[in-house]
């Protein structure tokens, strides 16, 4: 390791070459991936995925979940590779469709925690219809959206996400589509527990998203990250140390967002961090059809 | 159970319940839309499932989902529709995962006539997904027939791990006919059994008969299904020792048990140099075109075809040997006679097509057995 790596970590030469020799063993969080096959994940280095990785399973883990009862179901994209390295009932599908092949497995399984994982493109974009009729329908199934303003695993095109004026490589001079507010559309749509935060705020992350699974409708998760491969080249933000470092400065929580005046509310450009939204009002989908339906029918 | 009239729609949808299918998921179309509202209205009795999702693309995926989650599951469509099902029809073969689409075929391309009736899916329901890829796909000619074939479709998802495609028709579906529906109870259908414990269990594994048992999610097996290329734990992989085998297998499985997928009906004549090959709503019009030529005393083979997807070489070459000629009736511009022409030449082959919505008629079939 070179040593303004080991500065910038506050390491010593020895402590960053020998790990502890049950490194793997005593983090509960590396019990729940694979080990049957194939690291490191097809990320680069310096993505944000793994912070969202580790989020994600250290949420399940707090809840107690059996991994047996836990299914991830993903679609297309960097975001949608997440479920093949952890260890749980993996679905990995086609693009835009986590939600639509989530919601067949939710049906047939009520009693299991389905978790979609996407991202921007692949759930508003491609995936746009499905998730505006599971947030409707109110199943219970978690949306994980990563949004990173970007195309990635296809080299940088805009997305619903990007933002105006931001350049990439199909929006060679500058982006002229505004962009989607993904927690706002799962609210209108009827979202019962929306929640954001960033990849910097990655203990966050960990509470919204073992709210959202134990959640029993449709919950959405928005764990803003950023591409320094490609959005960040393109755009000259820096490093992946710098988008995240960005991440840090340019968000705001939610609880000091609401203590602004409207107009300073109205100026704001920063990333709410928070709950937006939750309702305990509203039944679940496979819920209302076996109270609704099944119970109701006389069998045959 | 007593005799009923009924639509062929309704027989799929009741076929479908008799096989074990619990979950329906699909989208309003015509002519298909019978089979959905008929399994809204008698899953919930046998403790099924229905949901309407947003659009095809929606169905087909949540079928999958449903059947990966332990539940055999069916959707039904028509030509727009079956063409947005396509990308998931191949994730469902690539994947193994059993399940049965119904295409209730009306007059394409496009929205063309949606309550005219058609054939024109042969080749939609073979190639319409990207890349090589097994599926079956079977034609019923009658109402009962419908019923028997669905019962049928299932089956053989379970069996072969593999999307079943109802080619059916907007005659088929909407013609009422008297049918005696055998007791449910009766009803058999291929149960996976798997002997490994789940540290030891691999999805897509080679075996004796190219079909590796599948187990649902969430019953201690835990392991990865993806669309893209695969090991044998459903890993993906770039290596070609472990692709090849794998491709090797899935796309010869059908192949390797191609007596039992083959379903035809041969109704020969001795001496008869003449042979009329036709499937679905066609076969009506090739029936009476036949039972007319031998009330006067021609000699006439008859091949109905149920299966069309494997195509049904073996028997169709051995038609092709006994007679002169072949005539195929069918409502599109020559789809299955492509297949025909493949196996016997196209010397022997007289096409007999009609793609306007009006069916074939006896008298267009007869007229092409005088010279």
């Amino acid at each position: 390791m070179t040593d303004h790596i080991l500065e910038a970590h506050t390491l010593e030469q020895d402590e960053a070459l020998i790990p502890p020799s049950n490194w793997f063993e005593r983090s509960e969080t590396l019990q729940k991936l694979r080990k049957n096959k194939k690291f490191p994940t097809i990320w680069c280095a310096g993505c944000g995925l793994g912070v969202v990785m580790g989020a994600l399973i250290r949420a399940i883990d707090h809840l107690g979940l059996k991994n047996d009862d836990v299914a991830l179901v993903a679609g297309i994209g960097c975001t949608a590779r997440m479920p093949v390295y952890m260890d749980f009932n993996t679905l990995h599908t086609t693009h835009g469709r986590a939600l639509a092949f989530a919601t067949g497995l939710k049906i047939a399984r009520p009693d299991m925690k389905v978790i979609a994982i996407m991202g921007d493109g692949d759930a508003l974009a491609i995936g746009g219809n499905h998730f505006i009729h599971a947030a409707r329908r109110n199943i219970g199934i978690t949306a994980l959206v990563v949004n990173n303003s970007i195309y990635g695993m296809t080299g940088g095109q805009y997305s619903p996400t990007t933002p105006v004026g931001k350049v990439a490589t199909t929006a060679p001079y500058g982006n002229v589509e505004p962009p989607f507010p993904i927690c706002e559309l799962a609210i209108a749509a009827g979202a019962t527990y929306v929640a954001r935060s960033t990849v910097y705020h990655a203990l966050e992350l960990d509470k919204f998203l073992a709210e959202a699974i134990a959640q029993e409708g449709f919950s959405v998760v928005e764990a803003v990250s950023y591409c320094h491969t490609t959005y960040g080249r393109l755009n000259r933000l820096g490093t992946a140390a710098d988008m995240m470092r960005a991440l840090k400065d340019n968000s705001i929580a939610k609880n000091a967002y609401d203590k602004l005046s409207p107009d300073e509310q109205k100026v704001n450009t920063k990333i709410v961090r928070g709950i937006l939204h939750q309702d305990h009002t509203r039944m679940e989908y496979t819920r209302m059809y076996e109270q609704q339906i099944l119970t109701r029918v006389q069998s045959v | 159970m007593a005799i009923r009239l009924m639509q062929g729609n309704e027989a799929i949808a009741l076929g479908a319940i008799a096989a074990g299918c619990r979950f329906y998921a699909g989208y309003p179309i015509t002519p298909s839309t019978e089979v959905a509202e008929v399994m809204s209205r008698e899953l919930p009795k046998y403790g099924g499932k229905f949901i309407q999702m947003e659009d095809e693309i929606a169905s087909m995926a949540a079928i999958i989902g449903g059947r990966v989650g332990g539940l055999k599951s069916m959707t039904a469509t028509s030509g727009p529709g079956f063409s947005l099902m396509q990308e998931n029809i191949g994730y469902a073969a690539i994947t193994e995962i059993p399940c049965v689409v119904v295409d209730v075929q009306r007059l394409g391309p496009s929205t063309g006539q949606p309550t005219a009736a058609s054939q024109g899916d042969v080749m939609q329901a073979r190639w319409g997904t990207h890349g090589d890829h097994p599926i079956i796909a079977l034609a019923p000619i009658s109402v009962r027939q419908a019923f028997d074939l669905t019962v049928k479709a299932f089956d053989f998802s379970e069996r072969y791990r593999t999307p079943v495609i109802l080619l059916t028709d907007e005659i088929i579906g909407h013609m009422r006919e008297p049918v005696e529906l055998p007791d449910f109870s009766t009803i058999k259908i291929y149960e996976h059994e798997v002997k490994e414990p789940p540290e030891e269990y691999k999805a897509f594994r080679n075996t004796e008969d190219s079909v590796p048992p599948l187990v649902p999610f969430g019953k201690g097996y835990r392991y990865h299904i993806t669309g893209l290329l695969h090991d044998e734990i459903g890993f993906p992989t770039q290596r070609l020792d472990e692709i090849d085998p794998w491709l090797k297998r899935v796309n010869e499985k059908l192949e390797k048990h191609i007596d039992e997928i083959v379903l035809v009906e041969e109704d020969y004549q001795d001496g008869a140099r003449i042979a009329v090959l036709s499937y679905g709503c066609s076969a009506r019009t090739a029936r009476h075109a036949v039972k007319v030529a031998r009330s006067q005393g021609k000699k006439v083979n008859l091949l109905t075809l149920l299966t069309i997807w494997p195509f049904p070489e073996k028997q169709v070459e051995a038609l092709g040997e006994k007679v002169d000629r072949v005539i195929v009736p069918e409502m599109n511009l020559g789809q299955l006679a492509y297949e025909v022409e493949r196996v016997i030449g196209r010397k022997k082959v007289i096409r007999v097509t009609r793609a306007n919505g009006e069916m074939v008629t006896p008298q267009m079939v007869l007229e092409r057995m005088e010279g």
